[in-house]
């Protein structure tokens, strides 16, 4: 049994009158893949602002490899060593990508802040060489000296994976890696997401997309209204009935 | 051969010879004169300054100019307490306003956006009002600040260095009177000053730091989950940008040692902001021509009158010419602020990236530069 990276103990968010997150429990252990699903509004989202910082929860702990994380800035949780992936990709639109995954790594070298005004960029070679390796692995090496803003939406969010694997996060947090993504680039990705080091990452995954999930999951937990309804192996979600319910009966209602 | 352009040895060696070769490439369009050419360079020197805040984080401070007064003041006190040598006089206002802009900056930083904008011409405005009339017996209020004979100089005394012969001493660079040379020594100083000071920004622009700033510009939240504390960013920069403030502000002494309140004022940190933008922001050189731009209209349109305009238009019938007088004049003299203002506004509708945009469009044009970007065709 490995052991409990992250662990979200009793965690509640409310927004005005709206409970968004009530008493959510969930322990992500070394190694695994665990996905977070649960219709819209069940509070995927707001659970991982929780972790990374965006949001502070109304009481409950998140331990993150025993540090608790409550009130930590968002830029110290990145150097614990938890690192989130946007749902809309969040690059340096003005930047090329060299320079987009130059920066993560640099956050990496220099820590939250270090005054190097005379130190050169194009001296830098060990990172260049870094941030261009994991360019071509993720495809993206013929545009190294575009501007990131100007690259198609599923390149955009290629990039900022690369982002969130160069700085060799403990625990990665996808949020929706493949929506808005056509069917080719989706299993593009989850490729990219079950091979070599991404592989063997640690990862949250929050998405909507079942073929995804299925494929990628070691665990899943449901969501649904801001309480976790089960955790489980795939095999043990698909059978549940409460899931049935709650997640695919509503769902199924919607279409 | 493009990446030799690019080398910081060859922009200095062609800056550098841009710069001091002024008075002579100044001459056939009628600013060859140490005054304006001193201006050039010191506000040249300020944008470049500014820039590295503005155009680097893309932080729109409007208080700018209180940095600037800010070290003049320091300057001149310099002279009249310790040595009419303006070496002592430049290394402390730009200590001074650093700290000065440490101050500001540390407040003003807590906003960002439209709100951190009012908060330094806030605190620019309080500067002006305190140096105007609170702070009288430091600023010499409406007055200004100026030197005496009977100042102390404490460090020119000790040392025993005395100028014969003359009222009040003049300003001196290690023993080089800076009126020197029919003030073109002044000319060259300020040109110095402003060559390591734009090696400085070029360092700062090309290096990881200034990689940072860039990226704080183009998504602040991103950097923040990226591991980077934005605040001490934004706070190094802007201090730096103060500090290139007061040491344009201690140029402005060396040359002519007085210094008023009106420096300080809220026009004054927009001229700033007006000289980067029309120059182009976050460009390298873009800012200090939009200074050389400004301070040269400022010059050639406020000088012109109704006699002047009569006879530049004497070529066409004199109805004609009655009526070009007529609708050109309201733009010179007193009125060169509207030249100014229409340029501005034709420069940020047509070219939003300033003049250098023009520049590299031009150059485009003829094939050299960089070629504009594919842009890859959106998937969706």
């Amino acid at each position: 049994m490995s052991s409990t990276i992250l662990e979200i103990k009793g965690v509640n968010k409310t927004f005005g009158g709206l409970h968004a997150l009530s008493d959510v429990n969930l322990q992500i252990t070394e190694g695994e893949t665990h996905a977070i699903i649960g219709p819209n509004g069940a509070g995927k989202s707001t659970l991982l602002n929780c972790c990374i910082g965006k949001l502070i929860p109304d009481n409950g702990s998140v331990t993150f490899n025993g540090r608790n994380m409550i009130g930590m800035p968002p830029h110290e949780i990145n150097h614990a060593g938890m690192v989130r992936v946007f749902q809309t990709p969040e690059i340096f639109p003005d930047l090329s990508l060299i320079d987009n995954l130059m920066i993560p790594a640099l956050a990496k070298r220099d820590g939250t802040y270090s005054f190097n005004p005379f130190k050169s960029m194009a001296k830098e070679k060990a990172i260049r060489d870094e941030a261009m390796e994991s360019l071509a692995e993720f495809g993206l090496d013929k545009f190294h000296d575009q501007h990131a803003g100007s690259i198609s939406r599923g390149d955009k969010r290629r990039l900022e994976l690369a982002m969130g694997l160069i700085q060799h996060p403990t625990l990665l947090l996808l949020d929706e890696p493949t929506a808005g993504m056509a069917r080719h680039d989706t299993n593009n990705t989850i490729e990219l997401l079950k091979s070599g080091k991404m592989g063997e990452m640690t990862k949250v995954i929050i998405e909507h997309d079942m073929h995804v999930v299925f494929s990628l999951a070691d665990r899943i937990s449901v969501l649904a209204r801001g309480h976790i309804i089960a955790t489980g192996t795939p095999e043990e979600i698909k059978d549940d009935p409460k899931v049935k319910e709650a997640y695919l009966g509503e769902e199924q209602e919607d279409e | 051969m493009k990446n030799l352009f690019k080398s910081n040895a060859v922009i200095m060696l062609v800056f550098s010879a841009v710069v001091l070769s002024a008075p002579i490439w100044a001459d056939p369009i009628g600013a060859n004169y140490p005054d304006l050419l001193q201006k050039f360079a010191i506000f040249g020197l300020f944008a470049v300054g500014y820039n590295i805040l503005f155009g680097l984080t893309g932080y729109l401070s409007f208080g700018h100019a209180a940095f600037l007064g800010v070290g003049s003041y320091a300057a001149v006190w310099s002279l009249k307490l310790l040595t009419m040598n303006v070496f002592l006089g430049i290394i402390l206002a730009t200590i001074i306003s650093g700290l000065f802009a440490l101050v500001i900056g540390f407040i003003s930083l807590r906003r960002s956006g439209i709100y951190f904008s009012i908060l330094t011409l806030a605190f620019a405005q309080m500067s002006y009002s305190l140096a105007y009339s609170v702070l009288t017996p430091i600023t010499n209020g409406e007055t200004g600040l100026q030197i005496a004979a009977d100042d102390p100089r404490f460090l020119d005394r000790l040392f025993g260095i005395t100028q014969e012969g003359v009222a009040i001493p003049s300003t001196h660079f290690f023993g080089f009177d800076i009126k020197s040379m029919d003030g073109y020594f002044g000319f060259y100083f300020a040109a110095v000053v402003l060559i390591i000071g734009f090696y400085i920004a070029l360092k700062i622009f090309r290096s990881p730091f200034g990689l940072k700033l860039k990226a704080i510009k183009s998504n602040q939240t991103r950097m923040t989950y990226t591991g980077f504390n934005t605040r001490p960013y934004l706070l190094s920069a802007f201090v730096i940008s103060g500090m290139y403030a007061g040491l344009a502000g201690s140029i402005m002494v060396a040359i002519d040692p007085l210094a008023g309140a009106e420096r300080m004022q809220w026009t004054a940190s927009g001229e700033v902001v007006l000289m980067t933008i029309l120059g182009g922001v976050g460009t390298l050189i873009g800012p200090m021509l939009g200074a050389a731009i400004i301070k040269y209209a400022e010059n050639i349109f406020s000088a012109l009158n109704n006699t002047e305009l009569t006879q530049m238009f004497n070529f066409a019938p004199e109805t004609i010419q009655n009526a070009l007088v007529f609708i050109v004049e309201p733009f010179v003299g007193k009125g060169w602020h509207l030249s100014l203002g229409a340029m501005f506004m034709l420069v940020v509708i047509f070219l939003p990236g300033g003049v250098m945009e023009g520049v590299e469009r031009i150059l485009r044009l003829f094939g050299i530069g960089k070629k504009k970007k594919v842009v890859e065709g959106d998937a969706k």
